[in-house]
């Protein structure tokens, strides 16, 4: 993996930026996001979340299992607005 | 951490940071700022990053009016290199009814007394502003081209660099478990990571405001409140303003990044910690956005959250000391309008502290206000 290296491919947020964001101070996931929206997009961290861990565990000389993840966020997946509308009269 | 201090800010939210930067500008010596998770953790990174100037007291209004000025070459005010997103696409406030309607034009002259940019559109002007805006029932709007929007991480980090700039210490992951005071008088913080000698502290704490107030022995009429809030995928821009109708109870903007961020308030929502989010949320949102912005329906949820609002007893926040305590500053009670009056509040609660004229006058907002029954009720809160 190089700088140039997408981390998160919905929100194209490469290593470089990560990596910038953890030498700033940033060491938790939850801070890394609201920083530069990686784990904002519609997989929701599904796949930069251990990448990013695993960066800020290298940084910090931690154990990766010792960065706690983000929060995780409902919907499981995107559901469209159409389909949470009605259904009041047969709950 | 550091032993002692001139001013601990308790709280690392926008206003926190704003109050210790001007703290620190105006000569206020040692500043500390105590944030129990990290930056904008609390009500400032869960809002919904409106802007707008379009209020129904002349506090707000102000407030508002001084705020949008700073936000607009806020990077160069503070020195640092942060993009904080702002932008001015306007707010839209939809009226319903004859009393909605007199108090918007009420609002209006109000507004114009102090400059502020907004007027009266009729449905059909709405639906120039925004084409797919179902008018029906509408008596017409308010709009303000001049609101908008900013990233609420943004301006706190921006803040609280400029604050480290100006040796302002940051503590985050600190959390204030006490604070000791001896007849009238403030000696110390106490946190998990040790104790810090003071006689100033700034109660910044957004929602646990009440709480850190009772460590003083302090009881602020602030209480905590849950707002839900979701945002969608992003598509090409579409929604120029914030469209708000305070008869749907209900905001929605579609953001710089492309996403439209929208919230409902509760009426029955009781006072409380809890920030999970419901279901119920997901199915009032969507049933009451579709209604007014039909082709919304088409849009995927990406994510949903929750905040606390700071509520104050007339929606209006408290900004000031406490009669029972020399030095206990509050600023809190923001009732979800907190972020876009953060710049000038920083300001005025600094010069208020060092005892300086300030460049409004905020005296009337102290905490001893509810008991003389001087209320200032904002009208125009979702």
């Amino acid at each position: 993996m190089t700088n140039d290296t997408i981390i998160c491919r919905c929100e194209d947020i490469t290593l470089g930026e990560i990596r910038a964001q953890i030498a700033q101070g940033k060491h938790t996931l939850e801070e890394i996001k609201r920083a530069c929206r990686a784990g904002m997009g519609p997989c929701q961290g599904r796949t930069c979340s251990l990448l990013i861990a695993n960066e800020i565990a290298k940084a910090t000389g931690k154990n990766v299992a010792d960065i706690p993840l983000s929060q995780v966020r409902p919907p499981t997946a995107p559901i469209k607005m159409a389909s949470l509308l009605g259904g009041k009269k047969h709950d | 951490m550091i032993k002692s201090a001139d001013v601990v800010v308790i709280g690392g939210g926008v206003i926190g940071c704003s109050t210790a930067y001007n703290l620190a500008k105006l000569g206020a010596g040692k500043v500390v700022v105590l944030e129990k998770s990290y930056l904008a953790s609390g009500a400032t990174g869960r809002c919904g990053a409106g802007m707008r100037m379009q209020w129904g007291t002349e506090t707000n209004c102000l407030l508002a009016r001084e705020s949008v000025k700073m936000l607009s070459n806020l990077a160069e005010r503070l020195d640092v290199d942060v993009d904080i997103e702002f932008t001015q696409n306007g707010y839209l406030l939809l009226a319903y009814g004859d009393k909605m309607e007199s108090q918007f034009k009420k609002n209006l002259v109000l507004q114009h007394s102090l400059g502020i940019p907004s007027r009266w559109v009729s449905p059909e002007e709405a639906r120039d502003i925004v084409p797919f805006l179902n008018t029906q029932d509408m008596r017409g709007a308010t709009y303000c081209a001049e609101d908008g929007h900013c990233n609420p991480f943004k301006v706190t980090e921006a803040y609280a660099q400029a604050a480290k700039n100006l040796q302002v210490e940051v503590y985050t992951d600190t959390e204030v478990q006490g604070i000791v005071a001896k007849n009238g008088q403030i000696s110390a913080v106490r946190t998990n990571r040790g104790d810090i000698q003071t006689d100033t502290i700034v109660n910044a704490a957004g929602g646990y405001a009440k709480t850190v107030g009772r460590m003083a022995g302090i009881e602020l009429p602030i209480f905590p409140e849950r707002h839900e809030i979701l945002v969608t995928e992003p598509v090409e821009p579409t929604m120029g303003p914030m469209v708000m109708s305070f008869y749907h109870n209900l905001y929605c903007q579609q953001s710089p990044h492309g996403s439209f961020i929208m919230g409902i308030g509760h009426p029955d929502e009781p006072e409380g910690f809890d920030i999970r989010s419901t279901w119920q949320f997901l199915q009032d949102m969507a049933n009451r956005l579709v209604s007014i912005l039909p082709p919304l329906a088409g849009l995927n949820v990406i994510r949903q959250w929750a905040g606390l609002y700071d509520m104050c007893p007339d929606r209006t926040p408290i900004l000031g000391n406490s009669p029972q305590l020399e030095r206990f500053f509050t600023a809190a009670g923001f009732s979800g309008h907190g972020f876009m009056i953060s710049p000038i509040t920083g300001q005025l609660m600094a010069e208020m502290i060092l005892g300086k004229p300030t460049t409004f006058p905020i005296q009337m907002f102290d905490a001893g206000r509810f008991e003389r029954g001087e209320l200032f009720v904002e009208p125009s809160v979702v």
